[in-house]
């Protein structure tokens, strides 16, 4: 099996927070999603991320605030999970409670191995 | 203290104790046995928080649902701060969603689910009565767990020191550290005789609250309910309901029933011939005939169903003088040889003196197996005395009742006991 990383982008649920019900029945199908990764124990670990953001780039390790960029681009969680292929992976991607929203995106990464 | 303040002490010790127990096992279900403790510290946050709140603001609505929240929250803040630590084993699928933000709270809800507990409940009787953990320890783990008493309490219990029982419930703790005790019914091979273990615990609970004087009369109650609680809780799973959790069951509400006759006001111990039967709680023994026919299944006869038969035979007598003594001497012998114990031997020797008369009986009592075991247990001299006055021998029925009275520590047994022998003397 190799291992992917599931980039969350867009479909942002802060409409949704604002119904008790709605965001509880949104997040009860994260936990049904995940949960059943996690059975087949191809579920590695998975977060949201914070709107904010640092940014430290080059050699003179310049610190700058935030990705600043519209929401739908920003990548607003991850998850790594395992999966026979990019297919298998892509499959896995599919059943992603962010889909919801016609904005989210998941973008599906295999990780590399580095030549030795 | 306010009448407020007193009034939220006495619902809150109640409540408390009965929720506790609840509480402890959801959160053993989600931190892993090996982590009892850090169970019983968000239960006592929980409670310490509820007590201080409850004060100033009044008791929620639903008091329950609002511990059970706050506990809920305590743990997710627990598991946000140690979900990396190697303290915690969030390994199988279902914990391992506490480990992300986006499944930690719907997870939580899951598991804190009210139709969950009772089966959390009875898991946790499983692992407080493991076989690698001491009888007598098993019994102090359940009551500081599941029970809700304190340390105190205990102690007072069982006449032992708060340092015995923190030392017990350490080695019991150790034990979970130690061994990764799944938190689980046991397999269906094994069920039969961890059963046995829990009903044991339970009967052996139940006893301390039903004979004990020395504890006040409120905690004798909480303790009685609580054993009656988890062992209805036995006969409601399918896995568990046996004959023998059956006739537990009703051997408890047969002796129940009897509870406000058993003692006067002042604590003082009536004796059974002078009990009001009026007091006799009838829908206690109706549950207990109910819980009789239940366990008159299969082919096996354990110690719980002669003792219920030989419980409902006293509640079933219209007076004293009423009682089938014959019968009950039969029941004894049954009990002596499928159950020996120094306790059966001594409540048969009373069923004999009843039956043969004070000669007999004292044959019966001397003849006891092991009776060197006997010479250290009160009881066996109280008896011996009643013997020995009954037969006009007042010389060794002063003597018996003079060790018992200095065996005993219970006051209200020594002070029975202090009238036999004024009796006597007069």
């Amino acid at each position: 099996m190799k291992e992917y990383l599931f980039l969350f982008r867009g479909g942002d649920g802060r409409t949704l927070q604002q119904s008790p019900e709605k965001w509880q029945a949104h997040m009860q199908k994260w936990m049904q999603w995940m949960g059943a990764l996690g059975e087949k124990g191809q579920l590695v670990s998975a977060q949201p991320l914070n709107a904010t953001g640092k940014q430290v780039t080059g050699s003179k390790k310049l610190v700058t605030d935030g990705p600043f960029m519209e929401g739908k681009e920003m990548v607003g969680g991850y998850l790594m999970c395992k999966a026979d292929s990019y297919d298998a992976a892509v499959d896995i991607a599919k059943g992603c409670p962010i889909l919801e929203f016609d904005d989210g995106v998941v973008e599906v990464r295999e990780i590399q191995e580095l030549k030795m | 203290m306010t009448q407020q303040g007193d009034h939220i002490n006495r619902l809150t010790d109640h409540l408390f104790r009965h929720e506790a127990g609840k509480m402890v096992s959801v959160l053993t279900k989600i931190f892993g046995p090996e982590n009892l403790e850090t169970a019983e510290d968000v239960v006592q946050d929980t409670l310490l928080q509820a007590m201080q709140i409850w004060k100033l603001k009044g008791v929620p609505e639903n008091p329950s649902a609002w511990l059970f929240r706050v506990a809920k929250n305590k743990a997710i803040d627990i598991i946000r701060r140690n979900k990396h630590s190697v303290q915690y084993d969030f390994n199988d699928s279902e914990r391992a969603l506490l480990k992300s933000e986006y499944t930690l709270a719907a997870t939580m809800d899951s598991l804190w689910k009210e139709e969950l507990v009772k089966d959390d409940l009875l898991r946790m009787m499983f692992a407080c009565c493991h076989p690698g953990i001491s009888q007598e320890n098993q019994v102090t783990l359940i009551l500081k767990t599941l029970c809700g008493f304190s340390t105190a309490e205990i102690a007072k219990t069982f006449l032992s020191s708060e340092d015995t029982v923190s030392k017990r419930l350490y080695r019991a703790k150790e034990f979970f550290r130690e061994h990764k005790i799944r938190f689980e019914l046991p397999p269906e091979a094994e069920l039969k005789n961890r059963t046995g273990a829990v009903l044991n615990a339970i009967y052996l609970l139940f006893n301390e609250a039903y004979n004990s004087t020395h504890s006040e009369a409120v905690i004798r109650k909480d303790l009685m309910d609580e054993a009656m609680a988890l062992c209805r809780l036995l006969t409601e799973n399918r896995l568990t309901q046996l004959p023998e959790t059956y006739a537990l069951m009703a051997l408890m509400c047969f002796h129940a029933s009897r509870n406000a006759s058993r003692l006067t006001d002042a604590g003082e111990i009536i004796l059974l011939p002078r009990q009001d039967r009026s007091k006799w709680n009838t829908a206690l023994i109706d549950e207990g005939n109910e819980y009789m026919n239940l366990a008159a299944s299969g082919d096996q006869v354990s110690s719980y169903h002669i003792e219920a038969a030989i419980a409902y035979e006293h509640c079933s007598a219209e007076s004293f003088d009423k009682t089938d003594w014959r019968k009950i001497l039969g029941l004894y012998d049954w009990l002596c040889r499928v159950a020996p114990s120094p306790i059966a031997e001594l409540n048969k020797a009373v069923a004999v003196m009843e039956v043969h008369g004070p000669a007999e009986a004292l044959k019966a009592l001397l003849e006891i197996p092991e009776r060197n075991k006997m010479e250290s247990f009160y009881l066996f001299h109280s008896l011996l005395g009643e013997v020995y006055y009954r037969l006009n021998n007042f010389d060794d029925a002063k003597k018996s009742l003079e060790t018992a009275i200095r065996l005993t520590q219970s006051d209200a047994e020594k002070k029975i006991l202090r009238n036999k022998l004024a009796v006597l003397l007069n």
